[in-house]
């Protein structure tokens, strides 16, 4: 090892921050479907999934700014972003996807409730939901049918913006030629497959278990048709993933040895066997039992749950694999260093977990504020004045 | 000491105005420094140095350098002899398999070996202040740079510590300083050679294995050395334009 | 115009955009350092920040400007290439010092200092002088025998 390449650099921290923007890509995408390509089917999660979007949007800088050495001047990345470097650009691609697409889509659908939710509730809630009416009242059927259009406009400005906001995530590694086990071509793609993956992954799981919490049926045609898309964009980011593989092990250039080396030692555990096997083959398999042979509905809903949970894991792993996978070895293929991660530190294990479930924490709030499903829910529906 | 008192009596006057003059160091560079008569590199001659880490001891007075962190360092090459590696035949180069040892970075030089098989050499190594620095490409706020005099350096008032460009340097030469926790690398001692001096490193180096050079000065012996003997850089594959320039570098050194 | 009317909203949600952009168009203007961008897309003034490093090692230069003799002795032996704080150390501070002779360097013991570059390894140069301490000097220190401004045995002898 090099003298300063010993200790890693980026830590866990790291590694949750593309999870995170993944989900949030994924989660939309999978709005779009809805929103954009009309399958009408996965209507029941377009609320859940833009809402989702949004939690995970809202704690995505936090790993970042808890890594900084210095937080207090990340404001320098939107005063002088330095446009040859592909980091510069998170604060405006971000600041774009929150406000611009993933805000205002939430906003246009929804302002219907929002002002009648202004005018019926009381204290506090009253206030939140008469500053997010900017001041405007107007719910005729002119003014949601433009709602309507523009929110279909955002929605596909926002499927490019989504890949723009997870694919650079993937360029700014793929894009670092000192790093062979990063520098590809390919990573932004296999990121932007991998995310597409997670989100619908993590929309479905949430709306199960949402719907299985408010003791409601589960749309069964809706828990198909994602578990049917999440099965072959799955099968294509698999095959993404296997060409990268396959063409390391074919070319075996300079750094192939030691990259070899490591993924059959240290990173035997993370990458084989979760990633592959357990995070990668195992969802596929059982994804495409459903969709081969015709089961019971309660044994498709078991396999989905499990198949979810399964490509969550597999998907984290990946990430892993890529960031900490990264700085194990030397850059001068001669040697290996190890992870320690620490437990109570600033970019330890338990802030790590905090920040995986702070998400959650927003999105009960949300859902509390913004009901996806207000003809259903029954107690706190809107009375009109 | 053999000086008279008559000689101090010449001699200190002079000196003391001469190096308060070098020790000035007013924000606002020397007044005879201009920035684009310079474009600074290095040159290692390898057969010279015999790894006494001099120069690792050196940087690290001269620029407080945290321990662990290594603004420079001297790794020890050992190229075994060709030999059978299996019943096959079959022989495995011993060129893609050096042992490497860099203790401590080489700071306090290198245990003694008796093995006279195969071939040893040291290879002082430091930021390339490369032409074309990946590290500078990759920084998102501008916190790192190249001169115009052509050393790349690292603002550490701007500085946000995201470790981008540590990621990004093929040489592994840069390092996150654990107590201003922003980036922070070889200099090439800037604050001296903007005012006539030479780096730390090779101020220490006993054997001139390492030299300073101005590439755009041409009384400099670094144009007659490159004319005159066989130079590389590390990592060419790269493109980084680095700087530094290495005579006698063996192929197999990473 | 009735679209106006109904799209009243998304107006205002734009206005909002336009406000923000402008209050931060107006903080960034007071935000950026001065001298950013001066000659490239960095700090302008952060060079002569670095420039202005405290210096620890006066340079050889500095010390022959006192100590002339000793370079003397030095320049016509094997160490001529060996700079003066290569051995005693970094010695700005006895160099600027007012009065130098309150900054006195530390002799360094010969025994390990020496032996830092000459004791013998299969891994140094060929060509390079190296002894096994131990062998050599039984044990006695190395400035017994050789001056270590110039080595040479024939050049002073013992001390």
């Amino acid at each position: 090892m090099y003298p300063n390449e010993v200790g890693l650099q980026w830590s866990v921290l790291i590694v949750l921050y593309p999870f995170i923007t993944g989900l949030v890509a994924g989660a939309f995408i999978l709005a779009s479907l809805e929103r954009v390509f009309r399958v009408e089917a996965v209507k029941p999660t377009y609320r859940l999934a833009l809402l989702t979007a949004l939690a995970f949007l809202l704690v995505a800088p936090l790993p970042l700014q808890l890594h900084l050495g210095h937080p207090e001047r990340s404001p320098e990345m939107y005063f002088t972003p330095h446009s040859t470097s592909a980091m510069a650009m998170f604060g405006y691609v971000y600041l774009w996807y929150l406000m611009a697409v993933l805000v205002l889509e939430i906003w246009l659908d929804y302002r219907r409730e929002i002002v009648l939710l202004s005018q019926s509730s009381k204290g506090l809630l009253r206030i939140v939901y008469r500053l997010m009416t900017l001041g405007s009242n107007n719910i005729s059927e002119r003014s949601l049918a433009i709602d309507e259009r523009a929110g279909w406009i955002v929605t596909l400005v926002g499927i490019p913006s989504a890949f723009l906001l997870h694919g650079y995530v993937g360029f700014i590694f793929g894009s670092v030629k000192a790093n062979p086990w990063w520098s590809s071509p390919m990573m932004p793609v296999v990121f932007i497959f991998s995310a597409m993956v997670s989100g619908i992954a993590g929309v479905m799981l949430l709306y199960m278990a949402i719907t299985k919490l408010r003791k409601l049926k589960i749309d069964i045609r809706c828990v198909d048709t994602i578990a049917m898309y999440l099965f072959y964009i799955f099968i294509i980011d698999f095959s993404l993933e296997m060409l990268d593989l396959v063409h390391r092990i074919y070319e075996a250039d300079e750094s192939f040895r030691s990259l070899n080396f490591m993924v059959h030692t240290q990173l035997y555990i993370p990458h084989i066997v979760i990633q592959i096997c357990l995070g990668t083959l195992t969802p596929i398999i059982l994804l495409g039992i459903t969709q081969v042979v015709r089961l019971p509905q309660i044994a498709r809903l078991r396999i989905y749950s499990v198949a979810g949970c399964l490509t969550l894991i597999g998907i984290f792993a990946m990430r892993w694999n890529v960031v900490i996978g990264g700085q194990l070895f030397s850059k001068s293929f001669l040697g290996y260093t190890t992870y320690k991660m620490g437990l109570v530190t600033r970019e330890g294990l338990l802030v790590a977990i905090a920040l995986t479930l702070l998400p959650l924490l927003f999105l009960w709030a949300l859902v509390k504020l913004l009901p996806p499903w207000p003809d259903e829910s029954a107690p706190a529906a809107v009375a009109p004045n | 000491m053999n000086i008279s008192r008559r000689q101090i009596m010449i001699l200190l006057p002079a000196a003391a105005v001469a190096w308060k003059y070098v020790l000035a160091g007013t924000p606002e560079e020397s007044p005879n420094y201009k920035m684009s008569d310079h474009w600074w590199s290095m040159l290692i001659d390898i057969p010279k140095c015999i790894g006494c880490g001099n120069c690792v001891r050196a940087c690290q007075a001269e620029n407080d350098v945290p321990e662990m962190s290594f603004r420079t360092w001297v790794e020890r090459y050992h190229i075994s002899d060709w030999q059978m590696a299996n019943p096959l035949g079959v022989m495995s180069n011993p060129m893609t398999d050096p042992q490497v040892i860099s203790p401590d970075g080489g700071k306090e030089g290198f245990p003694v070996t008796t093995d006279e098989s195969g071939k040893y050499f040291f290879v002082p190594k430091l930021c390339n202040h490369c032409a074309d620095s990946p590290c500078t490409q990759v920084c998102p706020v501008g916190a790192t740079f190249i001169s115009p005099d052509g050393v790349v350096l690292v603002d550490q008032t701007y500085c946000l510590g995201c470790a981008y460009c540590v990621q990004a340097c093929p040489y592994g030469c840069r390092y996150i300083h654990p107590v201003k926790k922003v980036a922070d690398k070889c200099t090439l001692c800037y604050h001296r050679i903007t005012k006539g001096l030479t780096t730390a490193c090779c101020e220490a180096c006993p054997t001139g294995a390492r030299q300073l050079a101005d590439l755009k000065n041409p009384k400099d012996p670094i144009h007659e050395f490159l004319k005159t003997h066989s130079v590389q850089v590390l990592k060419p594959q790269m493109a980084t334009g680095a700087k530094v320039f290495y005579n006698d570098l063996d192929g197999s050194v990473r | 115009m009735s679209v106006f009317k109904d799209a009243g909203h998304l107006f205002r949600f734009a206005g909002l955009f336009v406000l923000a952009f402008l209050v931060f168009l107006v903080v960034r203007h007071y935000v950026v350092p001065k001298s950013f961008g001066e000659y490239g897309h960095y700090r302008g003034a952060a060079i002569g920040e670095i420039a202005a490093h405290p210096i620890r090692f006066a340079g050889h230069d500095t010390c022959e400007t006192c100590h002339a003799d000793v370079a003397e002795i030095k320049n016509s032996g094997k160490h001529a290439h060996v700079n003066c704080e290569a051995c005693h150390g970094a010695q700005a501070k006895h160099a600027g010092a007012d009065d130098p002779s309150t900054v006195k360097p530390v002799l360094p013991e010969t025994t390990v200092l020496c032996a830092r570059c000459h004791t013998a390894s299969a891994a140094k140069p060929k060509g390079f002088p190296q002894v096994v301490p131990a062998d050599h000097s039984t044990g006695l220190p190395c400035d017994t025998c050789h001056k270590p401004h110039n080595p040479a045995m024939d050049a002073g002898g013992a001390k």
